[in-house]
């Protein structure tokens, strides 16, 4: 049942060979063709404005007041490209070969090739765009390396990158709004999509600001709402990230790919209290020149400054020496978690490791530590009081990235007919971890690229019909809406004692024991007994004030958690099924004997698509993982 | 810690509004104003009442969404800093904060401390951008631009359009904005050839939303979480008057 519509031939061909082929429609034609697209991130915004450029008749929801505030905005580090412009040996091969590597062998070859090769129109694009990249004095562009690769093929705009790109492609959406074919709606829910036998034909929002619920009709919809590592409760993520739209496509038959699979950013600050509402994540780039350590002795309470140095564990460098503190993400978070829970970890709740930057204070002198990090130890000192030149930052690991998200095929087209998902909502090419700086890369190329070649080919074959709505859609409208309405109100009447926010907390600190950085059978067991007694109290005891025609803050955070606690449920069924370990998902019980990951690609190489079935409960699809041009390697960074 | 809230509360846009006291208890130093916010709401909620409706999204600073005014600070006490950003060390223990939200004519409130910045959207759409479609573009290194350039050029772009340059003016004019985004495209060679009618444009947009002029007190500066210089005002009017 599962086709991922890879096209024939060699792997550098494929890309090329699809869009050959793709079928067109006539400019004069496309305006009768109405697309819809949820979310204004990258992934959104750039495949909403070029779908307009090119002619179609688009409309565009977000839940933000703004188009410009979508979490794109908060990613620091930068976007990859293989440009290659630093001679130091990059191509499209080895980029592909890098990304599927540190997916750990489990995405498909032809969506991570089509990555890479899409990756340096991407700079291009947004150089047009006015996205000011870094550059050398000379005027040419900068780079520098992020973890998991050996060569430079970052491109940034100082700890702002993901700003800059939301801008270029943000800009570009509010000048096509400003002409006819596209119509933005802010402050706009998506909670609903409407099939009719077994097409998509459109969506059911609710307006935030006047509780109001309307339906809106669309020959083709793009779902492009980004990642839902919040429901981790405390992770990098922003307040409003929740996992509602794909929940709601899901639950209407798209399936959803290795939700398991999220990943814990090895530097974020730790939580410093149960009042903590977000972690904040430090740039990775602090590894290039700090060192990380815990005291080598458990409860050690001295001040850092106190323990002398072969008091000190080096962990990243005693483990894994060729990549040191460069380890990747997945590799240093866990390798963070294994000595706090050793009873080494630092700070007031003891979940924290060190980030030293004395020696290359020593080394390279103040100022130019002040150069390269200045404003990341100003954050620090915000965020937490503390100055990182007199003592060790403390950092954390935190959940951050959603590697999995509705199934896609090659072109981004889920199993349900006539959605695609792009940017982070999707499972596509990062595997079971993806690497620094291209998942800003992947929601753009979604976005720009790849979307406004895949949904004209598929639009080409539809008779375009949601301009005039029928009355079956009519029908199929007044239900999705009532059926909306009489979710809301369900929430609403509980009238219990605990709050959304509270429900939510608790569902996070489950996940994380649970089924976070490292995962068991018997604890993840336990997980689904708990999650399941939460799911009946929270349908017994949410409080939600208010009422639903009113600005009603409870009652979207409600509707997120209520999807969540599904959404939990489902990730500890996947993550049960997986008896190996692979990428950010570590089975204790499938490790080597020194602690790494142990994968088997005997019964595991394939991504697990689970379908909905109601009542908790998910039936199995795998689509089989095939590699055909590179050799499956195990994975060491040593 | 320990601090008495005096917080606007305010139904819609027709509504007079009023301060409405509350006192908290049990709060840390560490915590973070919305932070603050989310456990007065809770304790709102469970008394029966209505929680106060605010915005804030990333709690980093970066994504321009929260901004209140605490004891006539636009954002925070501390300088260049977001209201997210701020902790409530910033404050003493027992003290009274006044918290309000961003007033300017051309910022609606829509409840409580929720106000309506799409004037802004709308100044963007009115030129703030490179015309460029999809697959327009030249290769990128094509296109030199000197280091220091390109870093004056971040420097503007770094807005974050959280409207505290408005809020804190007392004609609440929109230069700092408005200003920053014609400079960050016009300055860069991709964005000069509309350099003329951007300026054009944006200014007209700006007025027809209602802020007010620019009296050059500096006083958005000084608020801005970014930093953005009010060199930029006078260098938009530059390009304003002679192109
Ligand atoms: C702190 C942080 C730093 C990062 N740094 C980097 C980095 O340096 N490099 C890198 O490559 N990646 C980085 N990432 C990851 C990267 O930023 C994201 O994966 C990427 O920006 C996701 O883009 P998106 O367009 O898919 O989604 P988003 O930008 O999250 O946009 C989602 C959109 O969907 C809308 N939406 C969601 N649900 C609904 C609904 N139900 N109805 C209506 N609208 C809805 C939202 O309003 C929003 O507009 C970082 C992530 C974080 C959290
Ligand atoms: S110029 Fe500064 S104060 Fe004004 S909107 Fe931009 S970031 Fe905010
Ligand atoms: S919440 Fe994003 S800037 Fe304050």
């Amino acid at each position: 049942m599962l086709n991922s519509r890879i096209p024939a031939g060699p792997l550098e061909d494929k890309w090329t060979n699809y869009k050959n082929k793709a079928k067109l429609i006539n400019p004069a034609n496309r305006r009768r063709y109405k697309i819809i697209v949820v979310g204004t991130g990258l992934a959104g915004a750039s495949s909403a404005a070029s779908f307009a450029e090119l002619g179609f008749n688009v409309e565009v929801f977000t839940f933000h007041d703004s188009a410009r505030r979508a979490h794109s905005v908060a990613a620091q580090g930068g976007v990859n490209a293989a440009k290659d412009y630093q001679n130091d040996g990059d191509s499209v091969w080895r980029m592909f070969y890098d990304t599927l590597k540190g997916g750990d062998f489990r995405a498909r070859e032809a969506n991570v090739y089509r990555l890479a090769e899409c990756s340096m129109e991407l700079i291009d694009q947004a150089v047009a765009q006015g996205v000011p990249f870094a550059r050398e004095y000379s005027g040419y562009l900068s780079n520098r390396s992020f973890g998991g690769v050996q060569v430079s093929r970052t491109f940034y705009a100082r700890g702002q990158t993901g700003q800059q790109l939301l801008l270029g492609a943000y800009q570009a959406l509010m000048r096509q709004n400003a002409q006819d074919n596209l119509t933005l709606h802010t402050r706009h829910e998506m909670l609903d999509v409407i099939t009719i036998d077994g097409k998509v034909k459109g969506i059911t929002v609710r307006n935030l600001d006047t509780g109001d619920i309307t339906s809106h009709a669309c020959d083709a919809l793009v779902i492009a709402s980004g990642g839902y590592g919040k429901i981790y409760y405390l992770s990098t993520l922003a307040m409003n990230c929740n996992a509602t739209a794909i929940w709601r496509a899901h639950a209407k038959g798209a399936l959803m790919a290795a939700p398991s699979w999220t990943q814990f950013h090895p530097t974020s600050l730790p939580q410093l209290g149960d009042h903590q509402s977000k972690l904040t994540l430090m740039s990775e780039s602090l590894r290039n020149d700090g060192r990380i350590w815990v005291p080598k002795k458990a409860k050690d309470t001295r001040n850092p400054n106190e323990i002398p140095e072969n008091e000190r564990d080096y962990y990243l460098e005693r483990r894994y020496p060729a990549f040191g503190n460069l380890a990747p993400r997945d590799i240093s978070s866990r390798a963070a978690k294994e000595r706090i829970d050793a009873g080494c970890g630092v700070g007031p709740m003891k979940n924290a490791v060190y980030l030293d930057f004395k020696h290359a204070v020593e080394r390279l002198g103040k100022e130019v530590i002040a150069q390269r990090y200045g404003n990341l130890f100003t954050m620090y000192q915000k965020i937490t009081g503390m100055d990182a030149y007199q003592e060790p930052m403390m950092i954390a690991p935190a959940a951050h990235f959603s590697m999995g998200g509705l199934w896609v095929d090659y072109r981004l087209m889920s199993n349900l007919h006539g959605l695609f998902v792009l940017g982070e909502a999707n499972f596509s090419d990062h595997g079971a971890n993806r690497l620094g700086a291209n998942s800003l890369l992947q929601a753009c190329v979604d976005g720009y690229f790849i979307a406004p070649r895949t949904v004209m080919d598929f639009l080409a074959e539809e008779t375009p019909e949601a301009l005039n709505a029928s009355d079956s859609f009519e029908q199929a409208a007044k239900a999705s809406k009532d059926e909306v309405e009489k979710k809301l109100n369900a929430l609403l009447n509980i009238k219990g004692t605990t709050t959304a926010e509270e429900f939510h907390k608790q569902l996070g600190r489950i996940l994380y024991t649970k089924c976070g950085l490292s995962r068991n059978g018997k604890d993840m067991a336990a997980a689904k007994s708990e999650l399941l007694e939460l799911q009946q109290t929270f349908y017994k005891d949410l409080l939600v004030p208010g009422t639903e025609k009113d600005i009603n803050f409870e009652l979207e955070k409600a509707f997120r958690v209520a999807d969540y606690l599904e959404m939990a449920l489902l990730i500890v069924e996947d993550a049960l099924q997986r008896q190996e370990s692979c990428g950010a998902h570590f089975r204790e019980e499938y490790q080597t004997p020194d602690g790494e990951a142990l994968r088997n690609d005997n019964d595991f190489c394939y991504v697990s698509a689970w379908e909905y079935l109601g009542n908790n409960k998910y039936q199995l699809h795998k689509e089989h993982l095939n590699f055909e041009f590179v050799e499956l390697q195990t994975r060491s960074y040593k | 810690m320990k601090l008495t809230l005096h917080i606007w509360r305010q139904t819609g846009n027709k509504d007079k509004g009023t301060f409405e006291t509350h006192h908290l208890d049990d709060l840390a130093p560490d915590m973070s104003v919305p932070e603050m916010l989310d456990h007065l709401n809770i304790q709102i909620i469970k008394s029966g009442g209505d929680p106060v409706a605010f915005e804030s999204d990333c709690r980093e600073g970066i994504c321009g969404q929260c901004g209140f005014v605490i004891n006539g600070h636009i954002h925070s006490p501390e300088s260049h800093t977001t209201t997210c950003q701020t902790h409530l060390r910033s404050f003493k223990d027992g003290e009274t904060l006044h918290i309000e939200p961003f007033r300017a004519k051309a910022f609606p409130i829509k409840k409580d401390l929720m106000i309506d910045r799409s004037a802004f959207d709308r100044i963007i759409e009115s030129g703030g951008y490179i015309g460029v479609n999809t697959g327009q573009a030249n290769e990128a290194n094509s296109t030199l631009i000197n280091h220091d350039l390109a870093e004056k050029a971040f420097d503007a772009a770094a807005c974050i359009g959280c409207g505290a340059c408005v809020a804190t003016c007392k004609n609440a004019s929109a230069m700092l904005f408005t200003s920053a985004k014609v400079n960050h495209l016009s300055m860069l060679p991709q964005g000069a050839p509309e350099a003329a009618q951007r300026v054009k444009n944006m200014i007209v947009q700006m007025d027809a939303e209602g802020f007010g002029s620019c009296t050059f007190t500096g006083a958005c500066e000084v608020v801005c979480p970014q930093s953005i210089s009010v060199f930029n005002i006078t260098e938009m009017n530059g390009r304003w008057l002679w192109g």
